[in-house]
């Protein structure tokens, strides 16, 4: 098997959900540290970087996830770190929730990052290196009431996390998860500042979160140095 | 019968099989051919040894044949005649799937 040195190269690194929120800091957060970034979103996205490739992706798409991992081979050869960020909420009361709504969420949350763990795992296999970052979110410790479909979602998250860290260990590939508390995104802008000030109020830490802090965790999560720090979920603001 | 797409495989089969034989304590007998013995009954492989094989088998088909394959499916797991035991069945069943997908 051939080991190629990842020394004083530039990370490889794809991100999903690059378009806005979270996944647009993380982009460039990476890009800043001399990464090569590749992200996607449905929808195009209104910013770029020459070190910066966005595709037009559905996360619940196989075949679109296969041609994003494809263009990566053939550019890059080798793929360092997958960030598994694109997410959709649903806040609703369970009986007023149509099964649409779960299924998508569902589908995007746990089917897309399933299939990014799977096509990623496939690449980063063949230089046994590879770090895995997944998104969960606080909504599952706390049971949140109104986010029983988001939060089951994020718990299969920590689940497929989980299991998969033991499965990808042999191939040199740590599988971690993140566990952003709210955080003033697109993704949040519906729910009211009351149910977001009682949320706040259950954290050990009584404050919106930030992106940096997001960054701060994914940052320890892909450090060479993490290569012993798997299957872990690290909550933030002390829930 | 033997098409030439089946052959092609097979060669496209035994060159992964060499490279995953460089590690191996008990290699693929890729001198047999189509006949060598992959997983299950006389099988070499342990699971794990397999599921490397097909990740390369199928980016190498992918690669070649410019599509989407992905071989490991609830069909091929519980079949009766595992497409997993011999190179030359692993051979046919790829055939199959692609020509599927057409
Ligand atoms: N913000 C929070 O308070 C919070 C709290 C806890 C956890 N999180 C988690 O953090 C992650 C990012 O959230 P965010 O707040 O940054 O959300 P956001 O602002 O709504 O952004 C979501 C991103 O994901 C993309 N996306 C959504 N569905 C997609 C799909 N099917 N295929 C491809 N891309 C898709 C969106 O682009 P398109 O719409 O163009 O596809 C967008 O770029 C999510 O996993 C979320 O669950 C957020």
């Amino acid at each position: 098997m051939t080991t190629i040195l990842t020394e004083n190269i530039a990370p490889v690194t794809l991100i999903t959900g690059t378009s806005r929120g979270i996944g647009r800091f993380l982009a460039n957060h990476y890009l800043e540290q001399g990464h090569k970034v590749i992200g996607c979103s449905r929808k195009p996205a209104d910013w770029a970087n020459p070190n910066y490739d966005h595709h037009i992706a559905d996360v619940t798409q196989e075949s679109d996830v296969k041609l994003v991992l494809k263009s990566i081979r053939t550019k890059y050869g080798r793929l360092d770190n997958l960030i598994n960020n694109a997410g959709i909420a649903a806040m609703n009361h369970l009986l007023l929730t149509p099964t649409s709504v779960v299924e998508n969420v569902f589908n995007t949350n746990v089917v897309g990052t399933f299939l990014f763990c799977r096509e990623s795992a496939r690449l980063m296999k063949k230089n046994n290196f590879g770090r895995i970052v997944n998104f969960s979110t606080v909504a599952v410790p706390l049971k949140l009431e109104g986010e029983a479909v988001y939060a089951a979602s994020k718990a299969a998250v920590v689940c497929l996390t989980q299991i998969a860290s033991r499965e990808f260990a042999e191939f040199g590939i740590t599988v971690n998860a993140v566990g952003p508390t709210p955080i003033q995104t697109d993704l949040i802008a519906g729910v009211s500042e009351d149910k977001i000030q009682a949320l706040i109020n259950r954290q050990a830490l009584h404050r919106l979160g930030t992106f940096e802090d997001v960054a701060n965790v994914i940052d320890f999560f892909i450090k060479k140095e993490s290569n012993f720090i798997t299957g872990q979920v690290v909550m933030l603001g002390g829930v | 019968m033997t098409t030439d797409l089946y052959k092609t495989l097979v060669d496209l089969i035994i060159v992964q099989a060499e490279e995953l034989n460089e590690g191996l304590k008990i290699q693929i007998d890729v001198a047999a051919g189509e006949n060598a013995a992959l997983f299950g009954e006389g099988g070499v492989l342990k699971s794990i040894e397999l599921v490397n094989l097909i990740v390369a088998v199928e980016q190498a088909v992918e690669d070649k044949f410019d599509l989407f394959l992905t071989l490991a499916d609830e069909k091929a797991m519980s079949q009766k005649k595992s497409p997993f035991r011999t190179i030359g069945a692993l051979a046919a069943y790829i055939e199959k799937r692609m020509q599927e997908e057409e």
